[in-house]
């Protein structure tokens, strides 16, 4: 039997591989396979190749465009889709393990499919170490599959640190209490050479841009630190910290979420705090 | 210009996840619920398009009677009516979802003329399955765009920026159009109180959808086990700056 993957060279390609062959033997179609990017396009090949190959199951990464491709897979061939799975074990059902709430909750769930569509979560599962797959042929695209396309590209504006990739961030919260308020982490920030984020309290508010925001529906980081002021820890916002090495939470209230889910607490009042760490610093430079 | 926007309501969960007892949904008997962020950003954007051009606006949802109250939300933001999917509570899965919102904007259309633009939130926040709305553009014969911080019509085209590692991705496709964003795509207003008032007159329809069998069935939920984390105290107030640089120092960041 073969499972058909859509596949990069990242880690989560590596890693969704590993599910994938429990559905039989891999063969790949490239994630840049139809350029520029076309999802549509992509879409097509796949059903197509899936049907030629009469494969078991199509695979993605749970990435961004791993789940937009395969939704528009499995709209464009009437079938179910099961996202951001951590576990899928063949069968009829099958059944998945998959994320819910940005990864807050698991979900198990029975896929009733002839052809399960399942993408894979990242950094959930070990990657493969097998051989690479073999790539399919794929057919060119039709007209109508190219209307969606990447025209243009920009790239960032801000030449600082980029929250996704920072090793230190210091971040605050409704606690801060103004957009003034940010002048103390943002000194903080200077001084470690970190970047700024926040929680979505503050960017509804309109003291930060929504690009500082870290959580669910904001950026998911992978710091050394993180460095949390004023900030409860609702589960919407942890889920953007999974990936932090070390957190320390900065909070008047010890009994907040962040105080009891961080590695290292401080109580009190942040407004003293913090400058009393940049002073800290300062001596020692 | 006919403008949609389709939400879900969502509960808000605070600092801990309780489960109901079998397991099969979150004990939400003493949350709040609201719709989630990147569907807000939606509606948000359909209100500036009517604003900015005129027309008729809708805000569409499947779920329980309640769900009301966020369609209301969504109309003191400005949204002009609302069409109600009314569930029993019971969860649908995608494609059930996306078959019942097909069928409810074909309608509308079939009565009110086209929408040109139909907005989605990226993923749902609690479900997260990444396809409602590429299943209703599929079903509508439209192109999709997901993933979108940036929306700009320019006559019978839209161009939209999606956020991807390095930077926006740029796509300009023809209307109708069905677009899928994300929070950061614009600030929402706060309601006003007139807003508000108005709000509580706004027509809803209302129907009741059967709901197919689930092909993505969920069997139970479970709360993910914690990261294990210490919550060592480095101590309270000014006086713990020392220990937290030291901390720092021990992290090689200072
Ligand atoms: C679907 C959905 C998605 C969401 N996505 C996100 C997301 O991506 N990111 C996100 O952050 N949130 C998100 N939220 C919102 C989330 O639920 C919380 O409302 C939000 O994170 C709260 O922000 P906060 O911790 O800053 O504010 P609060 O919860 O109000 O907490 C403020 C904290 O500051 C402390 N404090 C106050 N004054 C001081 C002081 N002087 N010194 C020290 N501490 C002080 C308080 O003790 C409190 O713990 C989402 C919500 C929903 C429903």
């Amino acid at each position: 039997m073969t499972v058909l993957v859509l596949m990069d060279e990242s880690d989560a390609s590596r890693q969704t591989l590993t599910l994938a062959r429990r559905f039989g033997e891999p063969r790949s179609v490239r994630m840049d396979a139809v350029r520029p990017f076309a999802p549509d396009a992509l879409a097509a090949a796949l059903a197509h190749a899936a049907d030629e190959l009469n494969a078991s199951a199509v695979f993605a990464a749970g990435t961004e465009r791993g789940n937009e491709v395969m939704a528009r897979l499995a709209a464009r061939t009437g079938l179910p889709f099961a996202a951001n799975c951590i576990g899928a074990t063949p069968g009829n059902p099958v059944e998945v393990t998959r994320l819910r709430w940005g990864g807050s909750l698991l979900e198990e769930a029975r896929l009733h499919s002839p052809r399960p569509i399942i993408t894979v979560a990242p950094h959930t599962v070990p990657a493969d170490s097998g051989p690479a797959p073999v790539e399919v042929d794929l057919k060119p695209a039709a007209g109508k599959d190219l209307v969606v396309h990447v025209s243009d590209h920009i790239k960032p504006s801000n030449g600082g640190v980029s929250l996704a990739e920072a090793k230190v961030i210091v971040s605050g919260g409704r606690g801060v209490g103004s957009k003034e308020g940010f002048a103390i982490i943002e000194e903080l920030a200077g001084l470690l050479g970190a970047a700024v984020g926040c929680s979505r309290a503050v960017t509804s508010a309109g003291w930060r841009p929504h690009s500082d925001q870290v959580g669910q529906t904001g950026t998911k980081v992978a710091p050394e630190v993180y460095i949390a002021c004023g900030i409860s820890g609702a589960t919407q916002h942890m889920a953007g910290l999974k990936g932090a090495k070390r957190i320390l939470a900065i909070n008047s209230d010890p009994q907040a979420p962040l105080m009891l889910n961080a590695d290292y607490t401080v109580t009190g009042d942040l407004k003293e705090i913090v400058p009393a760490i940049s002073a800290e610093i300062r001596k020692h430079r | 210009m006919r403008i949609a926007a389709c939400i879900k309501r969502v509960p808000i969960t605070g600092g801990r996840i309780l489960l109901t007892d079998d397991g099969r949904a979150i004990n939400t008997q003493h949350l709040g619920f609201t719709m989630s962020p990147h569907e807000e950003c939606g509606v948000e954007e359909a209100v500036r398009l009517i604003e900015a051009n005129k027309g008729d606006s809708v805000v569409l949802t499947l779920g329980p009677a309640e769900a009301v109250e966020q369609l209301r939300d969504a109309m003191a933001l400005g949204i002009d009516r609302a069409i109600h999917l009314q569930t029993d509570g019971q969860e649908w899965d995608g494609e059930g979802t996306a078959a019942a919102l097909t069928a409810a904007i074909q309608a509308d259309e079939a009565a009110n003329g086209r929408f040109d633009v139909v907005f989605f939130g990226n993923e749902s926040a609690d479900s997260g399955g990444f396809q409602v709305g590429i299943r209703v553009a599929y079903a509508l014969g439209r192109p999709c765009v997901t993933g979108l911080k940036k929306v700009a019509l320019d006559g019978a085209s839209v161009r939209c920026e999606q956020e991807v590692e390095g930077g926006r991705d740029v796509y300009v496709v023809p209307l109708p159009a069905v677009l899928t964003v994300k929070e950061g795509l614009n600030l929402p207003r706060y309601p006003s109180v007139p807003g508000k008032m108005r709000a509580r007159t706004k027509p809803v329809a209302v129907s009741s959808p059967a709901r197919p069998e689930p092909r993505v069935e969920l069997v139970r939920l479970a709360v993910p086990a914690g990261q294990g984390r210490r919550a060592e105290s480095l101590g309270s107030g000014p006086g713990a700056a020392p220990a937290v640089v030291e901390m720092l120092q021990k992290a090689g960041i200072v």
